[in-house]
């Protein structure tokens, strides 16, 4: 969960610089596009909707053998909200965090509110809205949307982490180490994510599906049709979807050494990376020295970059999209 | 758990007292705040004598308040993940080794960990005592005298004001759930759990409908009112300013040296 | 302070979406300062027919008249001033920072100048005896504070009618009296909202019975809860032991 609430001094200025100046310019679209969507209902509902985040970030549920991990909801807000007032939502959430309960540093803020709250919730949008084209129109078919949703994105997050990490590591670790333990990790809290975000979506379905707004397409008798997913199928479905996900990402971590083996390599040839061309790019020394295939690790966080960029802009797109459609019906 | 809220509520965040932090106008401690901790976060990691000034001065400004040390450390809890990530840096880092006890560590991964930490110690410790001086509606209020916009800010209070509520529904949610015997060890127990979720949702969505209706009768518009503006103290400003001077000075002679 | 007349000629609302409407046909007329009833069973439609009283439910069929304003869009912030809604839960009228933050958004709202507030804010929870808690939060307070600060919060606008949606909710039995009390010293009309039949008794001279949609007994208090089957019928019961005609 590191790249959760990273505290201050974690990445270098420059990035968290660059970062608060893209978060700022985020906050302030999201700011007018969710008052326009919610007119003077805005406040009551997006604070009240911020305090509901912050509680779902409380529950604390089962992993495996009784340890446990908590909901990030950046996907699941999005979801049930939208992606412009749900990343509002997860912002004001993570800046709250920050400021009262040192729960992610002051310093951090700028790359912290973009991998929980942004990237979570227009990348999960733009996962849910495409997964939804191969799904059944029907509850169902939006819960598993949701779950392949919200697994994609928390692994986003942790994506977006690792490529930040390539231009501002504070500390010298090789960007494919971060990489692979970040996205790895990831992976296994996703599931959690998954699985709870799902179910959380097909809750408010069977209660007020007029509340999400991810499946405001669908009218009552097609989202009744259908409706009972089978525990087994869904807990089956949601582990073979991790586990090609854990497959692809596991690929780059195969090729790249782990940490203590990587140490013993790196001794002999510590000096050889050094005057790489690119050592004096704009990438940070600490996350390229010692990078045993260079090339390689920079393709890897270009594919990474490429795609969290063009999930974030599909899910800016879609959401432009929804709003324009809803005010030609309205 | 997220947040430290141990089920007490943010209204328990602030330690009541009288000292002159205190007492200072809440919009200088958040200024004071945030200039502190950009300058401890710029400060170069081989300084160790400038972290060590940092950190004094952040400790004088917990004595100086009067912060009992069990609740900052409790508190400061919040960044031991992060603490742990920083321990595993000089294992997994490159660079020249040293050796340490007989195993082989990464001498810039030291400094890294050692960045991290007490970047992280002093950072979460000046947030600590911004919210523990200073309650949740000085710091609202302090935000909308630094013109930070207003729905922004109005989204955090109402969040602020149900979230103890919200906290509350979820812990009957769950003793319902213990009561009944429900003790999830595997995530496919879960499903209960995330039901609650999705009612929670459900009841907070409601709430704020409710709420805008009660909003609206009152005669809400969709702007809310200003209720205050009060002038802040001059004094106020320069003492505020102190922390974030010495932090400066400390900064620029860290560079320098 | 002036009071004013409510007259509601025969409300018919149905929500979007639903097949049976929930007010069908009522109407009510409640002359100046009286105080009065409604009782009626769990969804029987009082709490819709508070949201129309405030124009929070455009009128569907029907007309409300409050004094001599009609419930028109043109009206409304007028009637809303006019009209005090005191809602079921009183943590959904509470939601500034503090007390008095809650207690001056209505003012606010109308354009009480900033300098004046303070004076509002005041005389309104001491109307209440609130005056203590002026500087608290409210999530902090009891049932009971809740309850008489929601009420400050609407007297600040200084309304000629107060409509309150099961006030008693939540509160203990002292809290019960203290409202009773506090209800019986208050110069506006009322219409209090709500089940508990011996807190009807104990501060409205008349009520009426809604069911279905619409009235269907109204009277002195004591003799509508002094009619057995007309309340079995409608679903209302005093409680264990309690004896109209004992009083």
């Amino acid at each position: 969960m590191i790249a959760m609430h990273a505290p201050d001094g974690f990445l270098e200025a420059p990035v968290a610089l660059a970062t608060a100046v893209i978060a700022l310019v985020f906050v302030a679209l999201a700011l007018r596009v969710s008052g326009r969507e919610l007119g003077d209902r805005q406040v009551p509902l997006a604070g009240i909707a911020a305090a509901f985040i912050f509680a779902a970030q409380m529950f604390n549920f089962p992993v495996a053998a009784g340890t446990t991990g908590h909901l990030m909801g950046g996907a699941l807000a999005a979801i049930l909200l939208g992606p412009w007032v749900g990343s509002l939502v997860v912002t004001v959430v993570v800046v709250v965090q920050a400021l009262l309960f040192a729960d992610g540093g002051l310093t951090a803020l700028g790359y912290n509110v973009l991998n929980m709250a942004t990237v979570t919730a227009f990348g999960g949008w733009a996962v849910f809205r495409l997964m939804r084209r191969f799904m059944p129109r029907n509850a169902a078919g939006v819960m598993g949307a949701t779950a392949i949703a919200a697994l994609v994105s928390v692994v986003l997050s942790a994506a977006a982490f690792s490529v930040q990490w390539l231009f501002g590591a504070s500390a010298e670790v090789p960007f494919d180490t971060v990489f692979g333990a970040m996205v790895g990790v990831h992976v296994l809290i996703g599931v959690g994510e998954a699985i709870i975000s799902a179910l959380a979506v097909g809750a408010v379905l069977a209660a007020r599906p007029d509340l999400v707004t991810g499946a405001s397409d669908l009218d009552a008798t097609q989202l009744a049709g259908g409706r009972r997913v089978g525990r087994r199928t869904f807990v089956l479905g949601g582990l073979f979807v991790s586990l090609v996900f854990a497959a692809v990402v596991s690929q780059f971590a195969v090729d790249n050494p782990d940490g203590l083996e990587k140490v013993a390599i790196d001794e002999g040839f510590i000096d050889s990376g050094r005057d790489h061309a690119l050592d004096s790019s704009i990438f940070s020394d600490y996350a390229t020295s010692g990078v045993g295939n260079e090339t390689l690790s920079l393709a890897v966080a270009g594919v990474s970059g490429v795609l969290i960029t063009l999930l974030v802009g599909l899910g800016l797109i879609s959401a432009a999209r929804q709003g324009r459609d809803r005010i030609a019906a309205s | 758990m997220a947040g430290g809220l141990d089920g007490r509520g943010v209204g328990h965040l602030v330690i009541h007292g009288h000292s002159p932090v205190h007492r200072l106008a809440p919009e200088t401690k958040v200024v004071s705040t945030f200039a502190f901790v950009i300058c401890v976060a710029l400060t170069p990691r081989e300084q160790m004598w400038a972290f060590g000034v940092h950190a004094a001065v952040a400790l004088s400004i917990v004595a100086l308040a009067g912060l009992p040390a069990r609740v900052v450390l409790a508190r400061l809890a919040v960044i031991i993940p992060f603490l742990t990530f920083a321990a595993l840096v000089p294992f997994v880092a490159g660079g020249e080794e040293i050796e340490v006890l007989g195993i082989g560590l990464s001498r810039d991964g030291l400094w890294g960990a050692w960045n991290v930490a007490a970047k992280a110690s002093i950072g979460a410790t000046a947030s600590i005592i911004l919210s523990a001086t200073t309650s949740v509606p000085e710091i609202l209020r302090a935000l909308t005298r630094l013109r930070v916009p207003k729905v922004l800010v109005s989204i955090m209070a109402f969040m602020m004001r149900y979230l103890d509520l919200l906290v509350d529904q979820l812990g009957r949610m769950r003793t319902s759930m213990t009561a009944r015997c429900h003790d999830p060890r595997w995530l496919w127990q879960a499903k209960p759990i995330a039901s609650s979720a999705g009612a929670l949702f459900v009841r907070s969505y409601e709430r704020g409908e409710r709420v805008h209706q009660a909003m609206l009768s009152r005669g809400f518009t969709g702007t809310m009112p200003d209720l205050e503006e009060q002038a802040t103290p001059g004094g106020d400003w320069a003492r505020a300013a102190l922390p974030p001077v010495v932090a400066l000075a400390v900064l620029l002679a860290a560079v320098m040296l | 302070m002036s009071c004013t007349t409510i007259q509601v000629a025969d409300l018919r609302f149905t929500y979007p979406g639903a097949h049976d409407s929930v007010l069908d046909g009522l109407s009510v007329s409640i002359g100046e300062g009286e105080r009065v009833a409604l009782l009626g069973p769990n969804g029987s439609g009082k709490t819709t027919f508070v949201l129309h009283l405030n124009g929070l439910l455009s009128l569907q069929s029907g007309t409300i008249r409050i004094g001599d304003l009609d419930m028109t869009d043109a009206n409304l912030p007028e009637i809303r001033r006019r009209v005090g809604a005191v809602f079921q839960d009183a943590d959904d009228q509470l939601f500034m920072q503090s007390v008095r933050d809650d207690v001056s958004f209505g003012p606010a709202n109308l354009g009480v100048p900033r300098g004046d507030l303070d004076g509002v804010v005041e005389r309104a929870l001491d109307q209440v005896g609130a005056m203590p808690l002026i500087d608290r939060t409210p999530h902090h307070l009891s049932g009971g504070e809740k309850r008489r600060v929601a009420i400050a919060t609407v007297l600040a606008m200084e309304p000629h009618a107060l409509v309150l949606d099961e006030p008693t909710s939540g509160l203990d039995p002292v809290g019960r009296r203290e409202l009773a009390e506090l209800l019986a010293g208050l110069p506006q009309t009322q219409l209090v909202v709500t089940h508990d039949l011996p807190f009807a008794l104990q501060t409205c001279p008349r009520s009426m019975i809604v069911s279905g949609g619409k009235v269907v007994a109204d009277g002195p208090t004591r003799e509508v809860l002094a009619d057995a089957e007309l309340l079995a019928a409608n679903r209302l019961e005093l409680p264990y032991g309690f004896d109209v005609s004992a009083l």
